[in-house]
């Protein structure tokens, strides 16, 4: 048998390969993605991260069970190729009548929970930095001395997070077909002057901001990939998340859209958060004050001047 | 004949013997279309309910593609938004209620009752109602794209499922696929369950039936308590949509969060409906081509009824984004992590089942293996998806799709091919065409990946699911442009196996009753069996009668050997198993 070997080698190789020319293009084509460049990577295998540190430890949670997933994927289609190759039929092989072992499958059964407590121990030890929202920095929105939105503080809810300071930028989200509508606080207890803004959030680097997410009409989800996780949009529940872009990230843009089925224009529903330095963000807030302040004097004149016209035309009695 | 006419009151009543049996006539067998619309035949009704899942495997498939091409390009203008969410409605819901969960009702009807030497199930015409309401289910459904087909995804959430924001018909004509696929399934669950119990050959005790009847009777289990839920909560959807009821509606103190409960208490076990027979085909099809017996017969049995038992447990893992407190998420997540297990069980079983046999390279062999090395990848993905911040960041995206099709077309789809390529022989008396059948294997195998493992990539760049354009931004037009010349590919391998089944049904070779040298009752019988199936049942020894029988066989061709040797016979010891 043994000096058979050498003279049949190549031939057999070469059928071999032939034989297993799919599964040899399966493995390239997988090993080819490897190759593309450096940030591509990342985009290919990871999810997006960068703009807060939520967004960043989601991350690298999903790295440690991506790196434990691989060595179990490597190990088990490995174990199942090897097989394959392996014991093939040949002339005069015989298979063995196994029909269990007892230890081996306890073995493997303890060894799956073990894998699955690892991961769940994992998740505990990650999730505190995830759920819990951070104290805003030294550079960030003085909350409490700020002239636009003096001393904003919000209380924690049941299932609400707030830094341990007690103090954030709570901003209220509203999801309606097909747009997002943000409205920051002003300090006063009335809700219903609060400045607004649609489609794109205005916030302050190095500042913590907790979001109150609510929808008014069908359930849309909120979702910008670089600051965290998605959190759904429901009629009838407010969900909360938070985020904190840090310094020096003045001017970045983070874009995203709703991820919950909301319609026929669900995939125009789009939103950006665009990240600007503290006193940028007072100004903002001020400017809008501002334009809506004009905006609503100028509807009030137009409505003005349209009322004889519209009492007119309103009688119930038609003009002959 | 001793007929009582009532309008003629009769004044002395005489006692007449009245004859207990009467033959007016004696009925011709039907024989034309007539035989299929009129049978209660287990295998006819098998046949019917195949056929008709394939159609809509068809549909649902040329559904995918519409979706796929759209796709192919950023700002795409082929579909309309409209027609876009019509398509993904239909191709969710075809798939999951019009073939996956049916088609193994077929599956199951043909090969239970033969698998445990019963003549029919237990309740034939109650069979025949279950395929007649399932085919009524599909016209209900289909008739809408003749209107306006549903535009809220499979899972129909509320509140875009109510009459204010979708106030066409799709979405009760959606209610009423559901109820109606429902009824046939909760029969055919109740059916399968009182035939798997009572009806199993001599000997044949729960530790002797084959791994396929196990998965089937674990289904039926799982069905009859997840259907019911979706049954009351798609009946309070109708009544908030046309009879005034706020049962899902916020601002009259509903809850659109209950809807998601309700439909996830059956949704998630429902998954589990699509794969466990599948595992079922794979464990009995593993041992048949590697020559061995499978690896932990008990093993395998029980992980089948705890991954049916722990899959009724982790229904919220699919709301992780809803408002829902800490400690709820932290439970399903735990139960999610559970249901890793037996699964991780029951694919080192498998592998430990190819270990040392001799591997004979058939079709159905290849789709199983198929399957054990795509499975295992959306068995992974699942682990992600369970642990819920990262959730977070995956669920509703493609992430999410390539992950819930790695688990049903690798699941489910493939196993389905396993058990077409390896029981047509049984159910046409035809082999079909192996180079064919290898054909198709490779295309899909190659075709599914190419396509699926890319939107892993599109969900992690942040692109959700049941968007009808996207934006160039980054690789995503690359991206899903090799999805959909994956799709394509994939449809080219299903193409070669219905060509395959129609070729093969009128050319294979012959197949006889046993061509695999297989393990269970099935292939005791002729191929494609008579209607009655047996005409004797042999007592049962093992988990592999047909071994026993084939070894019997072998011994008394042994012991007569001399004897025939003697008077000059050359008859081989295997035509005996030919006519019995």
């Amino acid at each position: 048998m043994n000096t058979l070997r050498p003279a049949l080698g190549p031939t057999r190789r070469t059928s071999h390969l032939r034989r297993h020319a799919p599964w040899v293009a399966l493995a390239a084509a997988l090993g080819l993605s490897l190759l593309l460049p450096g940030q591509a990577l990342a985009d290919f295998w990871t999810p997006e991260s960068g703009g807060s540190s939520n967004a960043d430890a989601i991350d690298n949670l999903y790295k440690f069970v991506l790196a434990i997933s691989a060595i179990i994927f490597i190990g088990v289609e490995g174990a199942l190729i090897y097989c394959l190759v392996k014991f093939r039929a040949r002339k005069g092989a015989v298979a063995a009548q196994i029909r269990g072992n007892t230890r081996l499958e306890i073995g493997w059964t303890v060894g799956a929970a073990a894998i699955v407590i690892v991961l769940a121990v994992a998740t505990f030890i990650a999730l505190p930095s995830i759920r819990n929202p951070d104290d805003s920095g030294a550079a960030g929105l003085n909350l409490a001395a700020s002239g636009v939105a003096p001393g904003v503080l919000v209380a924690a809810g049941p299932t609400k997070k707030l830094p341990p300071s007690g103090k954030s930028l709570n901003i209220k989200v509203v999801g309606q077909q097909y747009l997002w509508r943000y409205s920051y606080p002003d300090g006063d207890e009335n809700t219903l002057n609060d400045t607004f803004s649609y489609e794109e959030m205005v916030v302050p680097t190095d500042t913590a901001v907790t979001l109150d997410i609510q929808a008014r009409d069908v359930a849309h989800s909120w979702w910008i990939p670089a600051l965290g996780g998605k959190f759904d949009a429901l009629p009838g529940y407010t969900n909360y998340t938070w985020f904190k872009v840090p310094k020096g990230m003045e001017g970045r843009v983070f874009t995203g859209q709703c991820a919950e089925l909301c319609g026929r224009n669900h995939a125009n529903m789009t939103a950006r958060v665009r990240a600007v330095s503290p006193a940028d963000f007072e100004a903002f807030i001020a400017q809008r004050k501002q334009d809506i302040q004009s905006a609503n004097d100028a509807a009030a004149t137009t409505r003005k001047q349209l009322e004889p016209e519209l009492s007119d035309s309103g009688s119930a009695e038609p003009k002959q | 004949m001793a007929s009582t006419d009532i309008s003629m009151p009769t004044t002395t009543p005489v006692a007449v013997p009245v004859p207990q049996i009467l033959a007016h006539e004696v009925e011709r067998p039907n024989t034309g279309w007539t035989s299929w619309v009129t049978t209660t035949d287990h295998k006819k009704i098998a046949i019917m309910y195949m056929v008709l899942t394939f159609v809509f495997f068809i549909l649902g498939g040329v559904e995918a593609l519409l979706i796929r091409l759209q796709l192919a390009q950023a700002n795409n203008t082929l579909l309309t938004p409209q027609t876009y969410n019509e398509l993904f409605t239909l191709h969710g819901t075809t798939m999951v209620f019009l073939f996956v969960v049916p088609v193994w009702a077929g599956l199951g009807n043909y090969f239970v009752p033969l698998m445990i030497g019963a003549r029919d199930m237990a309740f034939p015409k109650l069979n025949a109602m279950s395929f007649w309401m399932l085919l009524m289910g599909g016209i209900v459904f289909y008739a809408s794209i003749f209107w306006a087909p549903p535009e809220c995804g499979w899972f129909c959430y509320s509140p875009l499922s109510s009459s204010t924001y979708l106030p066409s018909g799709g979405v009760d004509a959606w209610i009423f696929l559901i109820h109606l696929t429902g009824i046939s399934s909760l029969v055919g669950a109740v059916n399968f369950y009182a035939t798997i119990a009572n009806m199993r050959a001599p000997g044949m005790g729960w530790g002797r039936l084959p791994l396929f009847c196990w998965a089937m009777l674990t289904y039926a289990i799982l069905l009859i308590l997840a259907l019911p839920v979706i049954a009351g909560a798609v009946t309070l959807l109708l009544t908030d949509r046309h009879f005034g009821t706020h049962f899902f509606d916020a601002s009259s103190g509903g809850s659109p969060l209950l809807w998601q409960h309700l439909f996830w208490f059956f949704g998630h076990p429902e998954v589990y409906i699509m794969i466990l027979p599948g595992f079922g085909v794979v464990s009995e099809i593993l041992p048949v081509f590697a020559r061995k017996p499978i690896f932990g017969y008990k093993a395998i049995a029980a992980a089948t009824v705890v991954i049916a038992f722990l899959g009724l447990l982790v229904w919220a893992h699919h709301m992780f984004a809803t408002p829902s407190p800490t400690i709820v998420l932290v439970f399903f997540m735990m139960s999610s992590f559970l249901i890793a297990v037996p699964t991780g069980v029951k694919i080192f079983n498998w592998i430990a089942t190819l270990w040392r046999g001799t591997i004979e390279y058939k079709t159905p062999l290849l789709f199983c293996v198929g399957f054990i090395g795509t499975f295992l990848v959306g068995g992974i993905t699942g682990v992600f998806l369970a642990v819920f911040p990262i959730d977070w960041q995956l669920t509703d995206t493609y992430f999410v799709v390539a992950h819930l099709h790695y688990v049903l077309v690798g699941g489910a789809v493939f196993t389905i091919f396993a058990a077409l390529y390896y029981w047509f022989p049984k159910m046409s008396g035809r082999m079909m065409s192996e180079p064919l059948g290898k054909l198709s294997f490779w295309l899909m195998l190659i075709g599914f990946h190419v396509t699926f493992f890319i939107q892993h990539s599109i969900g992690l760049d942040g692109m959700p699911r049941r968007i009808y354009e996207y934006d160039d931004v980054g690789n995503l037009q690359l991206y899903n442009l090799i999805s959909t010349v994956g799709s394509f590919i994939l449809a080219a391998g299903i193409g070669v196996t219905i060509i395959n089944v129609y070729v093969s049904l009128k050319k294979g070779a012959i197949a006889g009753p046993d061509p695999w040298k297989a393990n269970t009752l099935e292939w005791y019988t002729q191929s494609p069996p008579p209607a009655n199936n047996f005409d004797t049942v042999p007592r049962i020894r093992s988990v592999e009668p047909m071994k026993d029988i084939r070894r019997q066989i072998a011994r008394q061709g042994e012991e007569r050997e001399p004897e025939r040797a003697m008077a000059g016979a050359s008859a081989a010891p295997g035509d005996e198993l030919q006519s019995a």
